[in-house]
């Protein structure tokens, strides 16, 4: 199946915009992304393992949260979307 | 579809300046005579006067809505220019606020700007919502777009959102009551450290144009109330692909504002939420700093100060101190190449990225290592004025 990623996550990402992983569960597709990308992790998991608040996954155009989570079988025609919240154009560290 | 917006209390009559300004609104069915009205007794609130605020209004004032509310306590620097279009050279160093309504009356004479000169906020969101029938949220920062969208949810006013990374957008339109609000998608904000940091910050200057003239159709549509409005999808937008991408929302049971079992009924803290608070300003106030006058001196003296830059490389290329490149997030996998008993001065573009690899090569045994104070860009304001800022 593939994975989107999302811009603010690529560079986590060996900058790559799309990943094929083999899975059978959207978990288990998450869990091959981020062994392959370690620094991913934090960004998508909290310590506690918990998927962030600030990142949704939806499977094709449907959010993950209304299937059956991280269990929602995937096939290999699917397409799992990163969607972090984003909030603007301003440079963090300027004004 | 039905009408999201309740049908104004007063139709105001045309006059035939207007009639003909709007003419090709008025032979189209869709606006009608009645649907100018309708523009013309809307009001509209947008949240900055920035790159989304910019075509949102100017295209709301072309399209007749009587009255437009700005909310901005901006400046206008030349870093605007290549995205926010209401603003113009000349404007450099006058008020967002000032230029805007001055474009705006240009635009539309018949249109009524509300100018707002404050920071949208806690005390004043919600009296100041009340005076508009839609918010169109044009802010570039977490903590005004959760107290946007609760100031929404809470007082019942539409909320058309959209926001832009580089060269990617995201737009809806949030806190009607046949669909979502922007907590039910995200209930929390990234934690200050998670988020993108400046090196991957930008944005491709279109991109707030694309964007806000698709929030600026979504607020038309909901004062016509006509078409399908962006309520209960997400609509992605890549620009880099040109691709436009659809996601289905759906309100969230379990929505702290807008749910069933809302845990929040008044407007909070908003900077507290965000985790800002407590840690405002750069790592660089808990790690140590030198001085770009001490730097200076020391290197004229040429003592072994061994200079570290966190950029980007293409940051590089814009304006460097001749330093080692390491970019930030490299640092980890790169130490190596540093010499630990060296004394080692670390620098980013203004202070923040570089006191974060501070704190961390000090958590990897680093003893004398320190934070550049305001990055390059103090070293070009107060040491080389001949550099170039960005």
């Amino acid at each position: 199946m593939k994975i989107l990623i999302p811009t603010p996550l690529r560079p986590y990402a060996e900058k790559r915009a799309s990943v094929e992983v083999s899975a059978s569960t959207v978990g288990e597709a998450l869990h091959t992304l981020t062994t392959n990308n370690p620094e991913l992790r934090r960004h998508l998991f909290s310590d506690d393992g918990r998927l962030r608040a600030f990142v949704n996954l939806y499977l094709n155009d449907e959010d993950v949260r209304y299937l059956e989570k991280e269990n929602t079988p995937v096939g290999e025609s699917d397409t799992l979307s990163i969607v972090p919240s984003i909030a603007g154009g301003r440079i963090s560290g300027g004004r | 579809m039905a009408a999201i917006l309740g049908t104004p209390a007063v139709t105001p009559a045309l006059s035939n300046e207007e009639i003909l300004r709007y003419s090709r609104h008025l032979i189209m069915p869709e606006v009608a005579m009645e649907g100018q009205q309708k523009l013309k007794a809307a009001r509209i609130l947008c949240i900055g006067a920035g790159g989304l605020g910019s075509p949102v209004v100017l295209y709301l004032a072309a399209a007749g809505v009587g009255t437009l509310g700005l909310v901005d306590f901006d400046v206008v620097d030349f870093t605007n220019l290549q995205r926010q279009v209401i603003h113009t050279t000349a404007d450099v160093g006058r008020k967002k606020l000032d230029s805007a309504a001055e474009k705006i009356a240009a635009i539309n004479p018949h249109v009524d700007v509300r100018p707002f000169e404050t920071r949208l906020n806690s005390e004043n969101a919600l009296q100041l919502f009340r005076e508009f029938d839609l918010v169109v949220d044009g802010t570039d920062n977490f903590p005004t777009r959760y107290l946007v969208n609760d100031a929404c949810v809470l007082s019942g006013k539409p909320n058309v959102y959209a926001s832009i990374f580089r060269f990617e957008g995201q737009a809806s339109v949030f806190a009607t009551e046949a669909g979502p609000c922007y907590r039910c998608l995200y209930p929390e904000p990234p934690p200050p450290g998670l988020v993108p940091s400046c090196a991957e910050g930008g944005v491709l200057g279109i991109l707030p144009g694309l964007l806000g003239v698709i929030q600026a159709t979504e607020a038309i549509k909901l004062v016509l109330g006509f078409g399908d409005p962006l309520i209960n999808r997400l609509l992605l937008v890549d620009a880099q692909t040109m691709r436009f991408r659809e996601l289905r929302l759906r309100k969230n049971p379990e929505c702290p504002v807008c749910g069933p079992r809302r845990t929040i009924t008044k407007l909070i803290d908003y900077q507290q939420f965000c985790g800002i608070r407590g840690q405002e300003g750069p790592a660089s106030h808990r790690v140590p700093e030198i001085e770009p006058e001490e730097l200076r001196r020391r290197l004229e003296r040429g003592e072994d100060v061994f200079v570290l830059d966190v950029r980007e490389p293409h940051e590089y290329q814009i304006v460097n101190l001749g330093g080692h490149l390491i970019p930030l997030n490299d640092l980890p996998r790169r130490m190596h190449e540093l010499d630990s008993s060296r004394e080692i001065v670390v620098h980013c573009r203004s202070g923040a990225r570089s006191g974060r690899a501070v704190e961390f090569l000090q958590q990897a045994g680093f003893r004398k290592v320190k934070n550049l104070r305001g990055g390059i860009l103090a070293w070009a304001d107060r040491i080389d004025h001949g550099l170039p800022k960005y």
